[in-house]
Formats: structure tokens, sequence, C-alpha cells
């Protein structure tokens, strides 16, 4: 079957952004407007759950059934919140879509708004995105003006209010109740689940929480039907779906794909292939929380059942390539050292965990490890998996774990050669000798 | 006391926002965001005046703004260089931007000039992988970038002409 691309189609058109564009272009808003005046609310959510959508945020939850879970009778308000934090390395879809295609976004929030009975919308954007957020509210602005929002969202007798609340620069942020203890406005500590969001979320009221692309797939359910959107990629995980393809390619970014392309083709047709005629070493395929591949593992479909089968997991769909002359050792300690500095700190093992990891890899690489090391690794991870709040725990040890499974060579050989090449070439005076720290 | 006080704008923008959150302290983070603006940056008076117009305590702000990385605190020279230095940046040579910036300013990472010109931090992702190596700058990205890129823009922010606009692959208006 071909595939016609929903997110990217006109990514090149100067005026991508304008509700003009998107209403004559993408039939803007007939799909949300559809869902108002069409369907009723639980007809909506089972035709959603029907379409087997999975959220985009890196958990893959089937979203129709998340939505189930938001209590029907309730006197509280109900809360949408859209994740916009987008700050799992490797990640930049969502930028995409609110940068050249805001209205999509605002679509979709309509329709999860109708479907689950919410007035009140907040779409979390991370800070940095200073441009994204000027085009989401300039977006919203018009939408306003439109009368696709306001009051009478669509001429239907049903309020929407949309804000764009911005973050201020912290990945933990990204983490569902992380970024909802952060739009209340405190430090955004995760917590502990349960209760989930759907039953207690922002100001103790029921909040569905969505990624970006989550929800602005669900102007596509609404314009072809949940029975035609399953046949985009595999049935249980289907739809479009942008891979942003980033590292050693030879033409890194944002590729539109169904849901299922295989890996290869993504780096060696989409991308160009490796750079520079090189050969290649290792690709993280779900952002950096996800277990490494190697290259030998690579020859997978890029969909939630297929990456789980391998051992690792889709994720974000951040995909990250490393050529032949990558050093793992080096490339892990990148890693390490961006969860030590992303720990909130609340849980004891994560927070001395994600340090310890940090540290044991840092002296490996800098030529003070030992081979005792790699096992002390491993008891580290040990003692964080599946013990904390939240799973950046798990998520800074899935790469730990993975990298010197499948790279062990690389690693004995800087602790036995006194470090990593790399490293010995950027800082030849730092290596080796001294104390063992 | 000091004096600061939101201009006429800033003050209606904060009011806007109280209307759309059914928490006052919600608009916190937002409010930081109109203080950074008008007044430049955030230090311990303005987080003051924030918690004054809040009706929170300065500690609570204090706890709050320190928890986050990208607020614009005291002291940060006037134009702030983050370096992306998280792995798919590292991979096409984030470091050699971070050491060649830090050679022509003469300062290391988490330093400012002693004109107050610059500062540059090193950060993580910031979500432009794609276009590695990259550096945010003040509010705008620039990617994709040369060693003679960066020495260009330099020049330019030395030169006056730093703009502040769009950038990169994304240039264009909002
Ligand atoms: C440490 C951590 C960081 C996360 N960062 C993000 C993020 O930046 N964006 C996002 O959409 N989801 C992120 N998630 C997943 C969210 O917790 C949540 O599952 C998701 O937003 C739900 O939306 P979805 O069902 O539409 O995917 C993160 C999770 C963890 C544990
Ligand atoms: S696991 Fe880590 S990031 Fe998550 S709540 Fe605990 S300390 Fe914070
Ligand atoms: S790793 Fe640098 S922008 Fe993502």
């Amino acid at each position: 079957m071909s595939f016609e691309k929903f997110f990217t189609k006109y990514l090149h058109e100067p005026d991508c952004h304008t509700l003009d564009f998107y209403k004559k272009n993408y039939q803007g808003y007939q799909g949300a407007r559809k869902a108002l005046h069409e369907w009723e609310p639980d007809a909506l959510i089972d035709e959603v759950k029907a379409s087997n959508l999975r959220g985009r945020g890196g958990a893959g939850f089937p979203t129709g059934v998340k939505w189930g879970f938001v209590p029907k009778k309730t006197d509280k308000p109900k809360y949408l919140a859209i994740n916009a934090d987008e700050s799992e390395p490797g990640t930049f879809k969502d930028r995409v879509i609110m940068e050249k295609n805001p209205h999509q976004l605002l679509e979709g929030i309509i329709i999860n708004s109708w479907a689950v009975g919410i007035h009140d919308a907040y779409i979390y954007i991370r800070g940095e995105y200073v441009f994204a957020t000027r085009r989401l509210e300039r977006a919203i602005e018009e939408a306003y003006q439109d009368g696709i929002l306001g009051e009478k969202t669509l001429g239907k007798d049903f309020r929407l209010d949309v804000t764009v609340h911005r973050g201020a620069g912290a990945y933990i942020c990204g983490e569902e109740t992380g970024m909802l203890t952060s739009l209340e406005g405190e430090r955004g500590l995760p917590k502990l689940k349960p209760p989930f969001p759907a039953v207690e979320g922002l100001w103790h009221c029921p909040t569905v929480v969505q990624n970006v692309e989550t929800v602005a797939n669900l102007p596509l359910i609404l314009e072809i039907g949940s029975a035609a959107y399953k046949q985009i990629g595999p049935e249980a995980s289907p739809g479009p779906k942008l891979y942003c393809v980033s590292g050693h390619v030879e033409r890194p970014g944002t590729i539109e794909a169904p849901m299922g392309v295989n890996l290869l083709t993504l780096i060696n047709e989409h991308c160009g292939g490796v750079w520079k005629g090189r050969k290649l070493k290792a690709v993280i395929p779900g952002g950096s929380s996800a277990h490494v591949l190697h290259a030998r593992e690579c020859d997978v479909a890029m969909d939630i059942e297929s990456l789980a089968a391998a051992g690792t997991m889709l994720g974000s769909a951040g995909v990250i390539v490393m050529d032949d002359q990558t050093c793992m050792v080096n490339a892990l300690l990148n890693i390490m050292r961006f969860y030590h500095h992303e720990s909130c700190g609340q849980c004891t093992p994560c927070r001395e965990g994600t340090g310890w990891l940090e540290k044991i890899v840092h002296r490996i690489a800098y030529g003070h490890g030992q081979l005792e090391d790699l096992a002390l690794i491993d008891s580290v991870c040990d003692r964080m998996v599946g013990k904390t709040i939240c799973v950046l725990a798990d998520a800074a040890a899935f790469p730990a774990w993975s990298f010197i499974e499948k790279f062990r060579d690389e690693f004995v050989h800087c602790i036995e050669h006194g470090g990593s090449p790399e490293v010995k070439k950027r800082h030849p005076k730092r290596v080796g000798g001294g104390l063992r720290v | 006391m000091s004096d600061l006080k939101f201009s006429e704008s800033g003050r209606k923008k904060y009011e806007w926002l109280l209307t759309r959150y059914p928490e006052k302290q919600a608009v916190l983070l937002p409010a930081l965001r109109i203080a950074e603006e008008e007044f430049g940056e955030l230090g311990l008076p303005e987080m003051k005046y924030v918690a004054n117009l809040l009706g929170i305590s300065p500690s609570r702000v204090f706890g709050v703004v320190t928890f986050y990385t990208h607020f614009r605190r005291a002291g940060t020279g006037k134009f702030h260089i983050q370096v992306c230095s998280t792995l798919s940046c590292a991979l096409r040579g984030s470091q050699d931007v971070v050491d060649h910036i830090a050679g022509r300013l003469g300062i290391e990472c988490g330093e400012t000039t002693e004109d107050g010109l610059f500062t540059l931090t090193k950060v993580e992702c910031l979500g432009s992988c794609d276009t590695a190596p990259m550096f945010q700058l003040n509010d705008d990205y620039h990617e994709s970038l040369t060693i003679e890129d960066v020495d260009r823009i330099i020049d330019d922010c030395r030169n006056g002409s730093g703009k502040n606009g769009a950038s990169g692959k994304n240039g264009g208006s909002a």
C-alpha cells in the first residue's frame, strides 16, 4: 500500500503553519468538526480504542484505553495536559509539528477534549523551544479569532480554552507527574503512581496526559476512520510515525514513514546511509533510554512490538546512529552524565546510582578502570531498576547494561589499555596515572 | 525596598494569566518569564518581587528557580551561549565547538567574559539533534554549525548586530 505523508507533506511550504494553509491543504478542522457534531463522546472513545493508537511519548500506552480511565461521573473539572517537553536525547519530532503544523495539534486537542469532556487544555512546552512557543501562541490566537476555540468550539455549545505553558529546562518535567507538578508552579518532582493522572492529576482532578504527536494523529483517525487507520503499519501499533534520525548519517532529520519501517531502510534510504562511507557500529532506536542495538541487530521493524521483541523499545523514536569509529565507552559516559545531571534526587537509588554510574564509566574512560568495575556497574543497575518513584532510574540503567553487554570488548580494552582512545586524543594529560577515584 | 515593577503590558499579561488557571501558584513559571523579560534577569530582588505578587514565600520561588536550568540568572552575560553537549551533538563535534568558543573568549564553561558580554554553558539535548552541532544563543537556535559560523556569530554579537530573530532551518516569522 502506498503511504501518504500526514505530518510532513507540506513541510517546505513557507506558510504551512498558518490557519489558511491548514484549512486549504489539510482540510483543516474537518476532523474536529465531525467529532463535535457527529460523534457522541463515548462512541468516540471507542473509535479511538478501535484505532489502536498508541502513545508517542515513550511508553506506547493505548490512547483510547487511557481516556477510558477518566472517571465519568465526577463533580471535578477534567484537564488535558499536552506533553511538549520533548527532552529525551535524540528526539525532535514534536518540535516539527509545533513549528510547522501547530493547527494539527490544536485540532487533535479539540477531538481529545470533546471525547473526555475537557474544557481546559494546557500545552506544557520546554522552555528552550522559544520559536515553537511563538508559533503555537500565534496559532491559538488565529483559532480563537476564527471561532475554532473559545466559548463555542467550532459552533458547538462546548467551551474549550487552550493555554501554552513554558517549562524552564529540566528533563524530568517530561515524566508525566513531574510535568504536572511543574505546571502547578512547583519544582518538577515526579509523584508515586497510583493514583494515575487520569484519576488524580492537575489540582487533584482527572487529567489526561498526552504527547504532541499522539494527539496530532487524531484528525487523521477521524478523517479516514479507525479501520483504515489500522491498515497503516502493523495493526497492533499502527499509524504514520515521525522518526528522528541523528548522529552519524549523511542526512539526519525527521523522517515520516509508516509505523514499522525497517531500521536499515530508515538509515540507508531515508538518511543517505552512514556518513563518510563508514560502517555502522550501533544504533539507539528510541531515545537514549532505550537499549542500544548492535549493527547486526539493526534489520528490525521500527514499531512497538518488534523492538520489544528485539530487547529494546521504540520509546520516543529518537534514532541515534553510531559509526564504526565511535568509542562506545565515551558514548556511554555522555549518556551517564546526562542521567546524573537530570535525576531530580528524590529517590536514593536514582540520585546515588546515576552518580555512581557516571563516576565508574568516567574512570574507565579516563584510564583508571578495573575489570571488577563492569560487575559493579551491573550491580548498581540492579539496585536501581524498579525501585524508584519514576522510571528515570531504569532509563539510566538500560543503556549502561546494554552498552556493556554488547560492546564488552571495548570496555575491557579501555580498562587494559589506559582509557578511551577518544578521551586520550582530546585530553592526553588527563588520562591514566594518578589516583583512582 | 527595591522599586521593581512590571510594565503596563507585563502587568496585563500577568493578569490575563491569572484567569487561565484555577490556582494562583500555577502562574509562577509564567510570571518568572515575564520578570525575566522585563528585568533582564532573575536575581534575588526579582524573585522577591514575583513572590510578593503571588503571595508566596521568596524561599519557595528561589527553590523553584534553582530547580530549573533555563532561567536567566543574575550575572549571566548579555549573550548566553548554551552549547548542546548530549550524545547526538557530541557525535558530530560539539566538543570542538565548545573548545573553540572557550578559546576565543578566554573563558571556561560556566564562566562569563570580563566585559559581561558572553556566558558559555554546556547544556543537555535541545531537541535539535538533526542539526548538530548547535547552540542556543539567548532565544535563538543556531544549527549545523561550522567553526566559521561560530566565529561569525561571535563577531556579530560583538558588533552589535547579534540579532534576536528566528534562525537556522526554521527561519521565518511566527
Ligand atoms: C524520565 C522521563 C521523561 C519523559 N519525557 C517525555 C517527553 O519529553 N515527552 C513525552 O511526551 N513523554 C515523555 N515521557 C513519557 C510521559 O511520562 C508520558 O508517558 C507521556 O507523555 C504520555 O503520553 P502518550 O501516551 O501520548 O505517549 C517521559 C517519561 C519519563 C519517565
Ligand atoms: S527515579 Fe530519579 S528522577 Fe525519578 S523521581 Fe526518583 S530521583 Fe527523581
Ligand atoms: S543531542 Fe544536541 S540537540 Fe539533541
